[in-house]
C-alpha cells in the first residue's frame, strides 16, 4: 500500500470543501445571468477533484488506481455527451411539416 | 455429513487427490468444520457466502414467481377475474423489481462467482473476505426494505419507476422500494470491486490473463459494469425520492423538471444491467460447452475480448429504450446503430460456441442440455433485440408483448438456463455429491419446452398489438394467453424438479469425487467438497485453459442413479 495519509490532510480537505460550499451558497444570492450556472458547475467540479485526490487518496496512489479514476470520468462523459446529444438535436426536425 | 467411504486423516496434495481418489467424498471440508448458525452468519469463506446468497436469492425468486403465476392465471380470461387493475399493476412491479435486482443481477456472480472464482484462479479466498460478507448483509438489508414495501401494500409504477408518475402521482410505497433497490445496489458495487481486485491480485503463479478461464473473464467484465453503472442507478433513485418527498423539480415538468431525463439516467444504468445479467451466463456456457464437447474453446481470445467489448459498448446503447419517448430522432439513429454494433461481439460468442461443438466428443449431460438450450434461446432473444433496435419496427412493437418475449428469451432463456446449467455443473463441487442424471436431463428438457410454450406466443401477441402491463384484452388474443399460461405451469415443474433432487442429493447423492466431469479448471483439482481454504497447496499453472483431449470413452459419471 501507499504512504499513510496524515490527519491534517483530511482537515484541510474538509476546510476546502466548506469554503467551496460557502461559494456555492453565496453565488445563489448574486445574479450573474448565465454565469451562475457556470460558476456553480465549476465549484462542483473543484469539490469532486478535491475529494478524489485527497479524501480518496488518488494523489500518490498507483497508476492502476489513476486508471480506475480516469475510467470513472470517461464514463461520466459518455453519459453526459450522449444525453446532451439528444437534447441539442431535438429542435433539428420541425414537429409540424 | 458422512461420506460413503471414510477419508484418510491427512489430506494429500491437489494433484494426488485427483489421481488417487476418484469418487470419494471429502469428509473434512468447508461445510464440516465450524458448524452452527453463528459460524455461518460470521463466515468469511467465499464458498459459504455463495451458499448464503443462493438461499437468499431463491426466496426472492419464489416470491417473484408467485407474482408471475398470479398474473398468468389472471390473463387466462380477457376480462378481470382474479385481481383488480391496481393489484395487477402491483404484481408486475413486484415481479420485475424482485426478479431484476434481487434474483437476476446477483444470481450467477454472487452464487456461482463467489463459489468458484477464487478456486478457478487458484486462490484461498477473494481479495476482501470481510467485504464479501458485508455485501451479503447489505443485500439482505435491501431485500428487507423491498419486502417491507411489499407488505405495506406494494408499488404500482412498474420496475422502471418512470416519472412523473412515480414522483408525483403514484400513491404507493415508491420511496421505500426505491430505497431497497438503492441499498441492494451497494452490495452489487462491493461485489464488483471485490471480484476486480481478486482477479488482479490473487491469481495463482503462472495463471496469466490469457490463461484465465472464460468464466473469470466474463465475471471481470461484469464487475466493471457493476462498478461503473450502479452508482448512476443509486443517484437516479435518490433523485426520485428527493422529488417525491420535497417536491424539488427534477423530472416532473409541472415542477420545471424533465421526465425524459429520468429515462436517460435510468437506462444508462439499466441497459448495462442487462449485461450484468447475461455476461456471467455467457461465461458459464463457455465452461460447459468445452467440458462436454471435450474440446478447447474455439477462438479463446475472441470470446474473452467479446466480453470486454460487450461491457464497454453496452454503455452506449441505452437510448434504444426511448425511441418513442420524444427523444430526438438523430439521437435515436445513433443509439440504433450502436445497438446493432453490440450484436457483433454477442454473435462472435454464439458462433465460437457452435464452432467448439464441431467435431467435438459431445456428451449430452444435464449441464450441456442447459448450455445448448441457452445458445438457441439466447440467439432468438438477441435477434429479436435487433428488431427492436430498428427505429421503425420499434414504433410498431414498442411496449408490447414482443418486448416482453424478447427480454424473457435473454433473461430466462439465457440467464436462468445458464444459472441452472452452472448450478448442475458445479453442484458436485459444492455438495460433494452427484444429482440423479436422468431427473436432471428430464428437468432440463421440461424447462426448455415450458419456456418456449410460455414466451413464444408472446412474440405473436406483441406483433398483433397486445400492449404490456394490461390485464384486460380483446377476446381474439385469449388463445395466446392460454398457451402462455400453460407453458408457465410446465416451466414451474422444470424449476421445482431440480430443487427437489438437489435437496435429496445434498445428503443422499452418490459421492462425486474431486473431478466427476474430468474437467480441466483449477476448481476441479481439489477435493469435493473443497477444504476451507480450497487447496492444500497453491496450484501452479503451466498451460492454457481447456486442454481437453477428444478421447472417446472418458467416464463422466453420467450413468443414472
Ligand atoms: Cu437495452
Amino acid at each position: 500500500m501507499e504512504e499513510v495519509v496524515q490527519p491534517k490532510v483530511y482537515v484541510r480537505t474538509c476546510i476546502a470543501l466548506l469554503v467551496l460550499l460557502a461559494v456555492t451558497w453565496s453565488i445563489g444570492y448574486i445574479n450573474l445571468g448565465p454565469f451562475n450556472l457556470i460558476v456553480a458547475l465549476a465549484v462542483s467540479i473543484a469539490k469532486a477533484i478535491v475529494i478524489a485526490l485527497f479524501f480518496m487518496h488518488i494523489k500518490g496512489s498507483s497508476r492502476i488506481l489513476h486508471l480506475a479514476a480516469v475510467a470513472g470520468v470517461i464514463w461520466l462523459l459518455i453519459m453526459i455527451s450522449l444525453t446532451l446529444g439528444d437534447y441539442i438535436s431535438r429542435g433539428w426536425v420541425p414537429l409540424n411539416h | 455429513m458422512n461420506g460413503t467411504t471414510p477419508a484418510p486423516e491427512t489430506m494429500k496434495s491437489a494433484t494426488e487427490l485427483v489421481v488417487e481418489r476418484p469418487g470419494e467424498f471429502a469428509r473434512e471440508n468447508y461445510l464440516s468444520i465450524h458448524r452452527g448458525v453463528r459460524a455461518w452468519l460470521l463466515t468469511k469463506d467465499h464458498k459459504r457466502i455463495g451458499l448464503l446468497y443462493l438461499g437468499t436469492i431463491l426466496i426472492f425468486f419464489l416470491i417473484a414467481s408467485v407474482a408471475a403465476a398470479l398474473m398468468r392465471i389472471e390473463l387466462l380470461t380477457p376480462q378481470p377475474k382474479l385481481v383488480t387493475s391496481e393489484t395487477y399493476n402491483k404484481l408486475f412491479t413486484i415481479h420485475g423489481v424482485l426478479m431484476v435486482w434481487f434474483f437476476l443481477i446477483p444470481s450467477i456472480p454472487t452464487v456461482l462467482g463467489n463459489f468458484v472464482l477464487p478456486m478457478m484462479i487458484g486462490a484461498r479466498d477473494v481479495a476482501f473476505p470481510k467485504l464479501n460478507l458485508m455485501s451479503w448483509y447489505i443485500f439482505v438489508a435491501g431485500g428487507a426494505l423491498a419486502l417491507w414495501s411489499l407488505i405495506r401494500g406494494g408499488v404500482d409504477t412498474g420496475w422502471t419507476f418512470y416519472t412523473p408518475y412515480s414522483t408525483t402521482y403514484a400513491n404507493t410505497h415508491v420511496i421505500s422500494m426505491a430505497a431497497g433497490v438503492f441499498v441492494a445496489g451497494f452490495s452489487t458495487i462491493v461485489t464488483g470491486i471485490n471480484f476486480i481486485v481478486t482477479t488482479h491480485k490473487m491469481r495463482a503463479p503462472g495463471l496469466t490473463w490469457f490463461r484465465l478461464p472464460l468464466f473469470v473473464w466474463s465475471l471481470y467484465a461484469t464487475s466493471l459494469i457493476m462498478v461503473l453503472a450502479t452508482p448512476v442507478l443509486a443517484i437516479t433513485l435518490a433523485l426520485i425520492s428527493v422529488e417525491r418527498f420535497w417536491g424539488v423539480g427534477i423530472f416532473d415538468p409541472k415542477l420545471g423538471g424533465d421526465p425524459v431525463l429520468f429515462q436517460h439516467l435510468f437506462w444508462f444504468y439499466s441497459h448495462p444491467a442487462v449485461y450484468i445479467m447475461i455476461l456471467p451466463g455467457m461465461g458459464v456456457i463457455s465452461e460447459l460447452i468445452t467440458c462436454f464437447s471435450r474440446k478447447r474453446i474455439y477462438g479463446y481470445a475472441w470470446v474473452g475480448s467479446a466480453s470486454m467489448a460487450i461491457a464497454i459498448l453496452g454503455f452506449m446503447v441505452w437510448g434504444h429504450h426511448m425511441f418513442v419517448s420524444s427523444q430526438s430522432v438523430y439521437a435515436g439513429m445513433i443509439f440504433s446503430i450502436l445497438s446493432f454494433l453490440v450484436a457483433v461481439p454477442s454473435g462472435i460468442k454464439v458462433f465460437n460456441w457452435t464452432a467448439t461443438l464441431h467435431k467435438g466428443s459431445i456428451h449430452f449431460a444435464t449441464p450441456m442440455l442447459y448450455a445448448l438450450g441457452f445458445i438457441g434461446l439466447f440467439t432468438i432473444g438477441g435477434l429479436t433485440g435487433l428488431f427492436l433496435a430498428a427505429l421503425a419496427v420499434d414504433v410498431h412493437v414498442h411496449d408490447t408483448y414482443f418486448v416482453i418475449a424478447h427480454f424473457h428469451y435473454i433473461m430466462v432463456g439465457g440467464m436462468v438456463m445458464a444459472f441452472m446449467g452452472g448450478l448442475h455443473y458445479w453442484w458436485p463441487k459444492i455438495s460433494g455429491r452427484l444429482y440423479p442424471e436422468f431427473a436432471g436431463k428430464l428437468a432440463a428438457m421440461i424447462t426448455f419446452i415450458g419456456f418456449n410454450l410460455t414466451f413464444f406466443p408472446q412474440f405473436i401477441l406483441g406483433y398483433l398489438g397486445q400492449p404490456r402491463r394490461y390485464h384486460i384484452y380483446p377476446p381474439e388474443f385469449q388463445i395466446f394467453h392460454v398457451l402462455s399460461t400453460a407453458g408457465a405451469s410446465v416451466l414451474g415443474i422444470g424449476y421445482l424438479m431440480p430443487l427437489i433432487y438437489f435437496i435429496w442429493s445434498w445428503r443422499r447423492g452418490r459421492a462425486a469425487g474431486p473431478n466427476p466431469w474430468r474437467a480441466t479448471g483449477l476448481e476441479w483439482q481439489t477435493s469435493s467438497p473443497p477444504p476451507e481454504h480450497n487447496f492444500e497447496q497453491t496450484p501452479i499453472v503451466t498451460g492454457p485453459p481447456y486442454s481437453y483431449s477428444a478421447e472417446k470413452d472418458v467416464d463422466l459419471n453420467l450413468a443414472s442413479i
